[in-house]
């Protein structure tokens, strides 16, 4: 499968914006994650050719990185830390609720497409966990009452 | 009136964006002359959103929204001046002195509170003597090697290329620690002021800040700091208006704790997988392509302009033995009164504990405590008088990383914790040697071979720790045995328990 003229367009835009940059390829692949909201396995030979680096080059940093996407998430993407700060205010129970609560595993997205769950080991926020991020917005405490109240408004 | 609304994550995560919100709001409509800055944490979590009234900085928190309308009446019961709370007053800010005083962006207010004093007097020297400077402050690294810093920027100096480049490590991964990111949105001038002497000391004119993407609100404010720098002469063609040239950029991380290693930054920063580097060569004359690289540590470049500031003297007053200056101790999980607490290295690990942040917040005795972020060991009360300094925990069995502290107390159960040690060093693991990548696999079906009974399994647990110590090439495979093992040495009842339950 090859990318369509839209793609192709969206691509050419991206990688002119990061011409002469030192060590492109992460930025590129944020932009490009940020735009297309994952990484097609299609703009990964047009990356390699526009770099002069080889397609397995570019696919092995997709692949490392947790970050980036081979297919698109749910329409908002709530993270709950899982590390040990947030562990020792219950993390570990706020995140079974909510993986049972809406029949999930890490990772997965709830049936109408609104909400995928994602682990993240620490946000930074070790003094006010158990801490969540919805999207970019930074969320701190959360009990199952407060995860409960995001994920409505997520419409999970 | 000037009223303080901090726009720091941790205020934003208990509800600081919707209080400053009402108050301009409620302060338009009537009719009172408000002025809301948006300021960096002071740092005391527990208060947070903790609201300042005044120029004498009332405390008022945790403020919520149905608080304002007391607050703006004068009626809301308050902690009298952030500067008396005994959590703050007994601090020495010296890294973070003027965090959460200031408008994190606005460059006047910076200059106000000192900011730029180091930098003005750094162009007037050589580099050699900002080298000898940084040296007899005697600062080590706070990204958790405890390298003296001097040293490293003297090889850098020393090294002849066409071009040298500051890489400030703001990956930032270490459970319990905020401290970068507190100071990256509470003051992020003194981190750009710091790279920017490190620039002149060591001869570099390019710095890149890798700064992870779970930190979106500091990508956003060292972004704008950046363009402000730029557009005040602090960096650019002519430092100050110098014969010194000095940019530099943001560079966002890809979600990978193992990128946190310098070399697995560079390459990360390079576009390659975050893949660890053997040293030698030393990224200090091989590093960000290929060129000689200075790696810092956030805290350690944001404690330059204080030094250059005060002078070397000043700064290596403080501190116990080889352990010199201050240190920003974050103090996290299940504690009362969790946030960061500057002070001198020495402070015993218990007075920080049990004194400062008043124990758990759950009010249940401490268990454990992990210093030093997922490769540091646990430590039982037992330890709480060993001084808060790089020797005085080496000499425990354990490390103070990049200064978290993380209270657990006594529900935890400590071979759950060692499983997810292992757990986590699998996930993160970069891949490249087998300790690592399979030893911490086998491990956390070794935990569970011991949860389920199995007493042979012990043995088998800490043969592995041994091979994954000896045999790994960076310190999250070679570290991760800190914390399983402390556990299993220091609450062995855990690992009993479950034994005799299962025989
Ligand atoms: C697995 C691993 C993760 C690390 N994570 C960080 C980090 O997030 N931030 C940091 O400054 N140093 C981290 N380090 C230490 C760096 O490798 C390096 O020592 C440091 O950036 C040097 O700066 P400093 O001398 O100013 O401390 C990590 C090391 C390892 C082995
Ligand atoms: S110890 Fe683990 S993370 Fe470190 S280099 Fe080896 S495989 Fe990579
Ligand atoms: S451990 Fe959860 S935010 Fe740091």
């Amino acid at each position: 499968m090859s990318a369509s003229q839209a793609t192709i367009e969206t691509l050419a835009r991206i990688l002119a914006a990061h011409d002469g940059l030192e060590g492109p390829l992460l930025p590129i692949l944020h932009a490009v994650q940020a735009e297309l909201g994952f990484i097609p396995e299609d703009v990964q030979p047009i990356i390699a050719a526009h770099l002069n680096i080889s397609k397995a080059e570019v696919h092995g940093v997709v692949t490392f990185y947790h970050d980036f996407r081979a297919a698109p998430a749910g329409r908002h993407v709530v993270k709950i830390c899982r590390a040990e700060a947030c562990q020792a205010m219950g993390a570990n129970g706020l995140a079974d609720a909510t993986l049972a609560k809406l029949g999930v595993a890490w990772h997965g997205t709830t049936a109408n497409g609104a909400v995928t769950i994602e682990p993240v080991y620490c946000l930074g926020l070790c003094a006010c966990g158990p801490a969540a991020m919805v999207d970019d917005r930074v969320v701190g405490r959360v009990d199952t009452a407060k995860m409960d109240e995001l994920l409505a408004e997520a419409g999970a | 009136m000037k009223i303080y609304v901090p726009l720091d994550s941790a205020a934003k995560a208990l509800g600081a964006d919707a209080v400053a919100n009402a108050i301009v709001e409620q302060a338009a409509a009537r009719g009172l002359d408000v002025q809301v800055i948006r300021n960096g944490s002071r740092g005391m979590v527990w208060l947070e959103p903790l609201v300042e009234v005044g120029d004498d900085r009332q405390a008022f928190g945790p403020v919520s929204v149905a608080d304002v309308p007391a607050l703006l009446d004068g009626k809301l019961k308050g902690h009298g001046k952030v500067a008396d709370i005994a959590f703050f007053a007994k601090q020495t800010r010296l890294t973070f002195a003027r965090c959460g005083v200031i408008d994190p962006l606005d460059m006047d207010d910076y200059q106000a509170h000192g900011g730029l004093v180091g930098l003005r007097r750094a162009v007037g020297m050589t580099g050699t003597e900002i080298v000898t400077e940084v040296t007899e402050s005697g600062l080590r690294g706070r990204g958790g090697a405890g390298f003296p810093t001097g040293i490293k920027w003297n090889t850098v100096a020393g090294a002849q290329a066409s071009q040298k480049y500051i890489v400030c490590n703001a990956d930032e991964g270490d459970s319990g620690t905020f401290a970068d990111r507190m100071i990256m949105e509470g003051d992020p001038f003194t981190l750009i002021e710091g790279m920017v002497i490190a620039g002149i000391a060591v001869g570099a004119t390019k710095g890149y800040v890798y700064l992870r993407s779970e930190y979106p609100d500091a990508i956003k404010i060292m972004r704008q700091a950046v363009e402000i720098a730029r557009n005040s002469g602090v960096i650019g063609g002519s430092v100050l208006g110098s014969n010194r040239a000095f940019d530099m950029e943001i560079r966002v991380g890809a979600g990978a704790y193992v990128c946190g290693e310098e070399t697995s930054l560079l390459n990360s920063l390079e576009g390659k997988r975050g893949v660890v580097r053997a040293k030698p060569p030393l990224p200090a004359l091989e590093g960000f392509l290929g060129k000689p690289t200075v790696v810092n540590n956030v805290i350690s470049l944001a404690t330059i302009p204080v030094i250059m500031e005060k002078g070397a003297q000043n700064y290596q007053n403080f501190g116990l033995g080889r352990s010199r200056g201050t240190i920003p101790i974050q103090i996290a999980g299940n504690v009362a009164h969790g946030g960061l607490f500057e002070a001198a290295f020495g402070m015993p690990l218990g007075e920080l504990i049990d004194d400062i942040a008043g124990g758990t917040a759950t009010g249940r005795p401490v268990k454990a405590v992990q210093v030093g972020g997922p490769l540091g060991a646990y430590f039982p009360r037992a330890k709480f008088d060993t001084p808060f300094g790089y020797e005085d925990f080496d000499g425990q069995g354990g490390l103070i990383g990049h200064a978290g502290i993380v209270v657990f107390d006594d529900s935890t159960d400590m071979l759950g914790m060692a499983r997810f040690a292992m757990e986590f060093c699998a996930v993160e693991s970069c891949g490249k040697c087998t300790p690592c990548r399979i030893g911490a696999v086998r491990g956390v079906e070794t935990i569970d071979r011991i949860g389920r009974g199995d007493a042979a399994a012990v043995e088998i647990l800490t043969d592995l720790c041994e091979t994954m110590r000896d045999g790994s090439l960076c310190a999250l495979g070679g570290f991760t045995p800190f914390p399983v093992m402390s556990a299993l040495t220091h609450f062995p009842d855990d690992f009993a328990t479950n034994k005799e339950a299962a025989e």
